[in-house]
């Protein structure tokens, strides 16, 4: 079946509308370029460059003090790079102080002014413009009901739930129309529960507004959830960019692998690499790992193969070929959530494999127990091969 | 056992409080005494406020502490805060150490010192520039102000000190210049405090006698140092009547700057509270 080029030609262009950064031509709205950060000796951020698109929601991702939130505060305006350009909308942004940049951001405390009802807080930043009062009023009530809390309008914010205030930390935001809305842990002081459903109202904000999102977040879950795409960082470095789904599923190291969701990592030896496939052959599991693609690398170097959880399979009996990507053990933990089992089976060579199985069916028993001989198997295409 | 020991937790906690407030206590009974004799009882009677309110130099002295303690209060405030700013919101900088060091000092110095050393500058300061001219209400001012500003410094560092930067960095970020920031954001935010610091400035100076003594010229006595005066020449029942007065002044000037401090403190808390509670 052909199929012409007009229609190719529309199917790219809507992927580089909706993936600008799969786009060659495209211009990011807001560059890093080997962006610095020292304090004292320490290296905060250590030589970042990074693209963000217009209209993107990206998330910086990692643990405490990965250097996510300082790079979020060099975008404010509030810290200055030691050295490295930022740039936002194509204007260098070194000097300009952060009461003169086109971004506004929502601090993880919220920092509401307590002394100001919920409407003299939303409207600050207007007043600072010198926009006339009637417009004010205007803009106030209306970025109000985008975030529902109209009706909170003369509460002091002590008077509010931890919910309300993020509301209102997001309006008094938002108000300016920044190009760019920083948002700090946006959701981390709420609980579980609101947290999810924020998430979402979040998202639809953001869609609702058009404004570019730069958000910065310890929760992995958040992140996929919301972002368009995800820088990793750890040390002060980017370990890797990309939208939630290359990153759950073509992590490029242990350290991206194991940040987002869970992974067991088996070391092990390159013993044949083709143009087709690749087998790893691994003491710590037992068994040789067959890849369904190449792998770069020669013969005798040590790689890590990444195996999601949920992409493994568990049986009493063994499989029928039992020659590659097969390992046995006993079953050492089980845990019940609900809605999935998680089972460690622990390798006669002392590794722990986990392996998630969906409850699709109510069981009173459970399929497995402690100590049970079970087989641990999975698809060739299942594996991820990294190298560091 | 615990029996045993409550009954010795009460009996301290009486002595304790028999000790400060017992001669206190008689100081007020003792200013409703009919008789001319201060320790001995002879009978209910308000004429000795009666006539301390017709006594004219105990009323100009009063006058003046009044006055001085406004001015002096006052000038804390607008000397003090900026010095709590800056212990508070500088960060680092060399010599910060010696800096807060020496704003706390005039709190721990003797009073003595503190007086001879101000009376020196006025005098050194009249032979060089002419002023101040003499000794009066505005050298004992001066002098209050230097050691009240240094108990206002140390209350609004406190109250900066447990405050979140973030606030003030929001109002920077929505295009507020810092200028604008401290006046609108910060200072309301630190007012409770500020009034606080205040109060307390006005009660130290209301209470001093030795530094007011040594910069005291004619025609300013304050109200400290005619009563000291008076009771050299004998103790009179008025100066009970005078006592009790500004015990009770004093007293509630007090409270209300720790009910101040209490409630700022209080708010802050349920403000992080809010946040907090929600992890």
């Amino acid at each position: 079946m052909l199929v012409s080029e007009a229609v190719l030609e529309r199917v790219h262009e809507d992927v580089h509308k909706t993936q600008p950064w799969n786009n060659p031509d495209a211009v990011p709205y807001i560059r890093f370029e080997n962006v610095t950060k020292k304090f004292g000796d320490f290296y905060a951020v250590d030589d970042v460059s990074l693209d963000i698109y217009r209209h993107e929601l990206f998330a910086l991702l990692g643990g405490s003090g990965c250097g996510k939130t300082t790079l979020l505060r060099m975008l404010a305006g509030f810290e200055e790079p030691t050295s490295g350009k930022i740039y936002i909308d194509g204007v260098d942004m070194a000097g300009v102080p952060a009461y003169e940049r086109p971004t506004n951001m929502m601090f993880q405390s919220y920092a509401l002014f307590p002394h100001m009802s919920v409407e003299q807080n939303v409207a600050f930043g207007l007043v600072q413009d010198g926009v006339s009062r009637s417009e004010i009023k205007e803009l106030v009530a209306e970025m109000l009901g985008l975030v529902q809390m109209s009706k909170f309008a003369k509460r002091k914010p002590h008077q509010l739930s931890g919910g309300q205030r993020q509301r209102v930390a997001l309006a008094r935001s938002l108000i300016k129309r920044p190009k760019v809305l920083l948002l700090d842990e946006p959701l981390g002081a709420l609980d579980k529960k609101l947290r999810e459903q924020t998430q979402f109202e979040l998202v639809n904000i953001q869609e609702k507004v058009g404004t570019t999102f730069v958000m910065v977040t310890h929760d992995q879950e958040e992140a996929m959830t919301m972002a368009s795409r995800i820088a990793v960082m750890n040390e002060g470095v980017i370990n890797q960019t990309g939208t939630p789904f290359e990153l759950y599923e073509y992590p490029n190291s242990r350290y991206t692998a194991n940040f987002l969701g869970q992974v067991n990592l088996i070391e092990g030896v390159l013993v044949d690499d083709d143009e087709k496939y690749a087998v790893i052959k691994s003491d710590e599991a037992g068994c040789e790992i067959y890849i369904d693609h190449a792998v770069q690398g020669h013969e005798g170097m040590t790689f890590w193969v990444a195996l999601r959880p949920e992409r493994l399979r568990i049986t009493k009996e063994a499989p029928k070929e039992t020659k590659y990507n097969c390992v046995s053990g006993k079953v050492e933990e089980i845990g019940y959530l609900g809605g999935i089992s998680t089972y460690h089976v622990r390798l006669e060579s002392g590794k722990r494999i986990k392996v998630t199985e969906p409850n699709s069916t109510r069981q009173i028993e459970p399929r497995y127990t402690w100590e049970d001989t079970v087989w641990v198997s999975w698809e060739a295409g299942a594996a991820s091969v990294l190298n560091k | 056992m615990s029996s045993k020991r409550s009954t010795f937790l009460i009996s301290a906690l009486v002595f304790g409080f028999a000790f400060l407030y017992v001669p206190i206590l008689l100081v007020m009974i003792y200013s409703f005494n009919e008789g001319k004799l201060v320790t001995v009882w002879a009978g209910f009677s308000t004429k000795w406020y009666v006539s301390l309110f017709s006594n004219d130099g105990m009323i100009d002295a009063a006058w003046n502490s009044l006055r001085i303690g406004v001015m002096s209060a006052t000038l804390a405030l607008a000397l003090g805060t900026p010095a709590g700013l800056v212990m508070s919101r500088f960060g680092r900088f060399k010599g910060r150490t010696l800096f807060s060091g020496m704003i706390a000092a005039p709190l721990v110095m003797p009073e003595v010192i503190t007086g001879l050393s101000l009376l020196l500058l006025f005098v050194t300061l009249e032979q060089m520039i002419g002023w101040p001219a003499g000794r009066g209400l505005s050298t004992i001012t001066i002098a209050h102000t230097t050691f009240c500003a240094a108990y206002v410094a140390v209350v609004v560092q406190s109250r900066l000190s447990g405050m979140d930067t973030s606030v003030e960095e929001a109002a920077m970020d929505l295009g507020a210049k810092p200028a604008k920031i401290f006046f609108v954001i910060t200072l309301p935010m630190i007012l409770p405090a500020l009034l606080a610091g205040w109060l307390l400035s006005f009660t130290l100076s209301l209470d001093d006698l030795v530094i007011a003594s040594f910069v005291a010229g004619p025609g300013s006595t304050t109200l400290p140092m005619k009563v000291f005066s008076s009771v050299r020449l004998g103790v009179s029942p008025e100066i009970n009547a005078l006592a009790t007065l500004i015990i009770l002044a004093v007293s509630v000037m007090i409270v209300i700057a720790s009910l101040m401090i209490l409630r700022s403190e209080r708010m802050r808390s349920r403000a992080s509270a809010g946040a907090d509670a929600q992890h």
